[in-house]
């Protein structure tokens, strides 16, 4: 049995009992690494459900991810940059959505990279929404573990956080900041 | 284009670099008519701020003409703007409540993981101020491209000169924040530590904010002189001990408010900023912080304590039984420019705020590194600098 005594999210646990009981309450999870990162975005929740729910407007402000096709309502084709050009792939399946709140998906049998995620929207009162991104994953050793570190930028909770910013900054200004000052610099920035 | 690129400690240089940009819909592309040197460049020259990169295009105080716009910019070619050092995206929760220093957006995503590590969260973005704010390509240069310029630019009205209004991107704004922070009530005796331009504007702020005396502090007489000329009271520390003279000129009180405007490169030779020069050749601290504390123990009890000053890092003895026990209050920050721009124009424009006696050289652009080292090397007599790109390269 888990000996959990606060509230605090189970990503932030220190103790293997914390992160097991994060995992626990996962639905059809895929691995055995857990993160989140929440960030508050200055807009309706409606409005930011209905964008990520078009999985296709997802690569504008995940920089790994080079496109997300939609299959049908539930199934989306992910292809994702790896090292030396290449690509990984995979379908991915929308395994729970409630509208306006949360959506949680899954990657299906045969994916390179086994993985789920879920995202959830709750409102915020003049602040906004806080929305919340969960990702599990099985990180693979040898070769694809390398592949991988590369695919998530050295650590996935960092990546998340990134991303998370770059969503935020396309929903609240229009825009994804950038320092780059010129076309050239802009392309190699995103690589 | 030509612009003024750091190199490392002492070594800056004017490289020929690419032009910049439309980007992203809000930017606009600014011609640079002035920009100055700001003491704060003078960390960046000293090599005391980290995360710089070779070829860092340097400045953030700059105005110019709009030359370019995206389809999201409210600016107009032609126009003249002055624009903000801070860069703020105007729709964020902090900017809501003008807050523009702590906007959540101005700073790329990758960049904010170094501010999110040192600081518990990201700051802003800053031009030509490190990649810690952003990476930002600064203003001492003959282009600029200026993100959420439908924000931050503000339009200069015809008939004023660059000279009255350059300031506003920066040091007149923190000036007058420094005193805001320091919540001054009429009849108000008011201390400030460093006569810079930003001590100098506080001067001025803290007397239209009702103060009744502003005691001014530097080491340099020109300075104090200029702080004279605004009505300050003055004390040279090198001539006389600051916290005695503090207390008797103030009927054995201590100052009502204190304003540090001196910051991570004080130069006082006294013990604990030796100490601090040893920790900081050690990497064991990077602040010598010798101001603050003498503010804090000089501040009367129950007084206020406002912070412009830049800090970096971290710092050891700081006093903060004085602090708990005289129950003082700090208020600090990088200054929401955006916020202030418009009253302070105004102001200019009425006459009751004076910009133009700080500048006491006008520069080539070109001559840039030549100004670094000579505001480097005598603060006494070089008080601002301000580039010009189309100035003619002065003869050697």
């Amino acid at each position: 049995m888990t000996m959990v005594t606060d509230d605090a999210p189970a990503t932030t646990a220190k103790t293997a009992e914390g992160r097991e009981a994060g995992l626990a309450v996962h639905d059809d999870k895929h691995g055995d690494q857990l993160i989140g990162r929440t960030v508050t975005i200055n807009r309706p929740r409606a409005e930011l459900f209905a964008y990520w729910r078009d999985f296709a407007n997802l690569p504008r402000f995940m920089d790994n991810v080079e496109r997300i096709d939609t299959l049908s309502s539930k199934r989306t084709h992910w292809v994702v940059k790896a090292p030396g050009g290449k690509t990984v792939e995979w379908d991915a399946t929308i395994i729970e959505e409630r509208d306006g709140e949360y959506i949680a998906w899954a990657s299906e049998v045969g994916a390179d990279v086994p993985n789920s995620g879920s995202i959830e929207f709750k409102d915020a009162g003049d602040r906004g929404t806080i929305v919340t991104a969960t990702i599990v994953y099985d990180p693979p050793a040898g070769v694809i573990g390398k592949v991988i570190a590369k695919l998530f930028q050295r650590e996935p909770a960092i990546q998340a956080r990134r991303d998370l910013r770059r969503f935020k900054q396309l929903m609240e200004t229009g825009e994804v900041a950038t320092a780059a000052w010129t076309r050239k610099q802009l392309e190699e920035e995103k690589g | 284009m030509r612009a003024l690129t750091w190199h490392g400690r002492h070594d800056v240089r004017v490289d020929t670099v690419d032009d910049p940009e439309i980007l992203n819909p809000r930017d606009a592309i600014i011609k640079v008519t002035s920009t100055a040197i700001c003491g704060s460049d003078l960390h960046l020259y000293d090599g005391y701020i980290p995360t710089m990169q070779a070829g860092d295009i340097l400045g953030h105080e700059f105005m110019g003409e709009v030359v370019e716009t995206g389809p999201g910019s409210t600016l107009k070619k032609g126009q003249r703007v002055v624009v903000p050092f801070t860069i703020a995206c105007g729709s964020c929760y902090h900017c809501g409540k003008h807050q523009y220093s702590a906007c959540d957006n101005g700073n790329p995503a990758d960049n904010q993981d170094i501010g999110q590590e040192l600081y518990g969260q990201p700051m802003s973005g800053l031009f030509g101020y490190s990649h810690l704010t952003g990476g930002y390509a600064g203003g001492q240069a003959e282009y600029v491209r200026v993100p959420f310029s439908d924000v931050g630019p503000i339009v200069v009205p015809d008939g004023l000169s660059d000279d009255e209004v350059l300031f506003l991107s920066d040091i007149l704004p923190t000036g007058w924040q420094a005193a805001e922070n320091a919540d001054i009530e009429p009849g108000d005796t008011v201390a400030v530590w460093g006569c810079g331009p930003v001590g100098l504007f506080a001067v001025q702020s803290a007397f239209l904010m009702g103060a009744a005396r502003v005691i001014a502090i530097d080491h340099f007489p020109r300075r104090l002189e200029l702080a004279r000329k605004f009505g300050a009271e003055t004390i040279n520390f090198e001539e006389s001990k600051t916290y005695e003279a503090l207390m008797e000129m103030t009927g054995g009180i201590g100052p009502d408010a204190v304003i540090d405007a001196v910051g991570l490169e004080a130069h006082g030779f006294f013990v604990d900023n030796v100490v601090d020069q040893i920790k900081k050749s050690l990497f064991l601290g990077t602040d010598r912080t010798h101001s603050i504390r003498q503010a804090i123990v000089a501040c009367r009890k129950g007084g206020r304590v406002s912070m412009p000053a830049v800090y970096g890092g971290i710092v050891d003895k700081f006093p903060l039984g004085a602090f708990m026990e005289k129950g003082l209050t700090l208020k600090t920050g990088q200054t929401s420019v955006q916020h202030y721009m418009p009253a302070l124009l105004n102001a200019i424009v009425e006459g009751k705020i004076d910009t133009t006696f700080l500048i006491s050289h006008r520069m080539a652009l070109e001559d840039a590194p030549k100004g670094y080292k000579m505001f480097h090397d005598n603060q006494n007599d070089v008080t601002k600098i301000v580039l010009k790109p189309d100035f003619a390269v002065a003869a050697d």
